[in-house]
């Protein structure tokens, strides 16, 4: 069982989570071009190791927060992490 | 072709009848299946990743095209990845036209297989049945049909009757949780010895002389000037102008070391095996709504996959989580098997793309290619991709039939859309 550091309530187990992503910066719709949008629509860096990402406490506190976790181990730590 | 395939079964290497007998009685070793070359100094063609993808496709450049100055570079053992963690099931009832033409073409190449590489890949016609427990599902069942028999595949609508029928072992009651409305039945699936396929690749294409690179990772891809002049490795460099990423779940860290960007996310799926038993299911049975498929092995196993695990990830761990959820939905199917003792888990790692669909061709990088994104379907499309891709390779034009998965789909905004018939359900 994985556990997710949820500000609100504590370690909860991650099935309560919907697993969002990592974070990408939405271009402004006015002045961005179509090669940036379809970047941000669907370009990752899919990153191995740690990453920073979002997760939605959807059977909790409904909130949602960020992570740090290594996506080869699975290891989660609280706030920047190493 | 005849005489040529007879020599080939004749020769020291050669499988046939009479070299069984002639090792039995001698007690002589086999030879290796393939050999492990010293790394040249230079390929015409360095194929990345040695899989089932990329085993095929030095396969078909060496005997398509003539191309056999090819070196296939692994960085753990062939079929190590994917290729070795896949459910092995065969199917081509896809949604879209070019899904349905592209994957029959695969199935096409599956069936003699055996045959033309003098090796037993084990295939298996089993018959696929895709469950319906809904109305909605049954009406993109029947679309799908429809779409199966315009492209001349066979596949057709049945009723929970003929599902019993079919298999007698499922719950087709209107008591269940999710009753079962009726089917997708696909005569033509059917299953196959995965490991079979790649070293029957790798020793066919071995034959041919190309390379086989085991233990031998890609570290850095270099680019000169938009161009691709060679790759280095933890054994050494190589010069090379063209390099073909075939790999599966790392495919968009390999593309990043020439520069090309992927709109991919890797995820684990997960799997799982049961202890043998006698023969009673001859049918794969697949649901999408309960995320699971069922076949049973030649050796009697029934071999359980699901759909990919709820968030991305390189781990191949598997999880108490998809354990128990894969035997609630099992059970809910086929009641029955709750004696049933399950004997390991594995998981696989898969590249899901935007649209459910993979991402062949050529790239922005002069002599890059690549034939990635397989999410969870790329066993069954590998000799077609194979295929597909030498002929990308040798031509430098690409084939008709994967121009719909190119990588710039996505910057022209013309997505494939085949997730309804790919998402689960292999």
């Amino acid at each position: 069982m994985i556990l997710l550091p949820c500000p609100w309530c504590g370690h909860r187990d991650a099935g309560e989570f919907r697993y969002v992503g990592e974070g990408t910066r939405r271009p402004d719709p006015e002045t961005a071009t179509r090669q940036q949008w379809r970047d941000y629509l669907y370009l990752r860096a899919n990153v191995a190791g740690w990453t920073t990402e979002r997760w939605y406490h959807r059977m909790g506190c409904r909130r949602y927060l960020s992570l740090r976790r290594n996506t080869l181990t699975n290891e989660v730590a609280i706030g920047d992490g190493p | 072709m005849r005489d040529a395939r007879w020599r080939d079964r004749l020769r020291p290497g050669g499988y046939s009848a009479v070299a069984l007998l002639r090792h039995g009685i001698t007690n002589r070793a086999w030879p290796p299946a393939w050999q492990t070359p010293e790394l040249a100094r230079g390929y015409d063609v360095v194929i990345v990743g040695g899989g089932v993808h990329g085993l095929a496709t030095a396969y078909y450049l060496a005997r398509n095209h003539g191309i056999t100055n090819v070196a296939v570079v692994e960085k753990s053992y062939l079929g190590s990845g994917g290729s070795g963690r896949n459910t092995a099931i065969l199917r081509s009832n896809y949604l879209t036209p070019e899904g349905v033409r592209f994957y029959d073409r695969s199935l096409t190449l599956y069936r003699r297989l055996a045959a033309e590489l003098n090796y037993n890949v084990m295939f298996s016609r089993r018959g696929h049945l895709t469950l319906a427990h809904s109305d909605s599902s049954l009406r993109t069942m029947r679309w799908r049909a429809e779409v199966n028999k315009a492209c001349r595949v066979d596949s057709e609508i049945v009723g929970p009757a003929e599902v019993k029928g079919l298999v007698p072992f499922l719950d087709v009651s209107d008591r269940a949780r999710y009753p079962i409305l009726g089917a997708l039945y696909h005569p033509p699936g059917g299953i196959i010895r995965h490991d079979a396929v790649v070293w029957g690749y790798a020793r066919a294409a071995d034959a041919m002389g190309v390379h086989i690179h085991q233990d031998t990772e890609v570290t850095g891809i270099d680019v000169v000037g938009g161009r691709v002049t060679g790759v280095r490795t933890s054994r050494g460099p190589i010069a090379t102008t063209v390099v073909l990423n075939a790999t599966a779940g790392w495919s968009s860290l390999v593309s990043d070391l020439a520069g090309v960007r992927l709109p991919v996310q890797t995820f684990p799926l997960q799997a799982a095996v049961t202890e043998p038993v006698r023969p009673f299911l001859d049918t794969v049975v697949v649901s999408g709504t309960l995320h699971v498929y069922v076949s049973q092995t030649d050796r009697g196993e029934l071999v359980f996959g699901a759909s990919v695990d709820p968030f991305a990830s390189y781990s191949t761990r598997g999880s108490l989580e998809f354990i128990e959820g894969l035997a609630t939905h099992v059970l809910q199917l086929m009641p029955s098997l709750s004696t049933l003792r399950l004997l390991r888990q594995w998981a696989g790692l898969c590249d899901m793309t935007p649209d459910f669909a993979p991402i062949m061709g050529r790239t922005d990088v002069d002599g890059f290619l690549v034939d990635v994104g397989w999410g969870t379907y790329g066993f069954k499309a590998g000799p077609v991709a194979g295929e597909a891709m030498a002929e990308c390779v040798a031509t430098g034009e690409t084939p008709q039939l994967i121009s719909a998965f190119g990588l710039d789909r996505f910057a022209a905004g013309a997505l494939v859309g085949e997730k309804g018939a790919a998402a689960v359900g292999h």
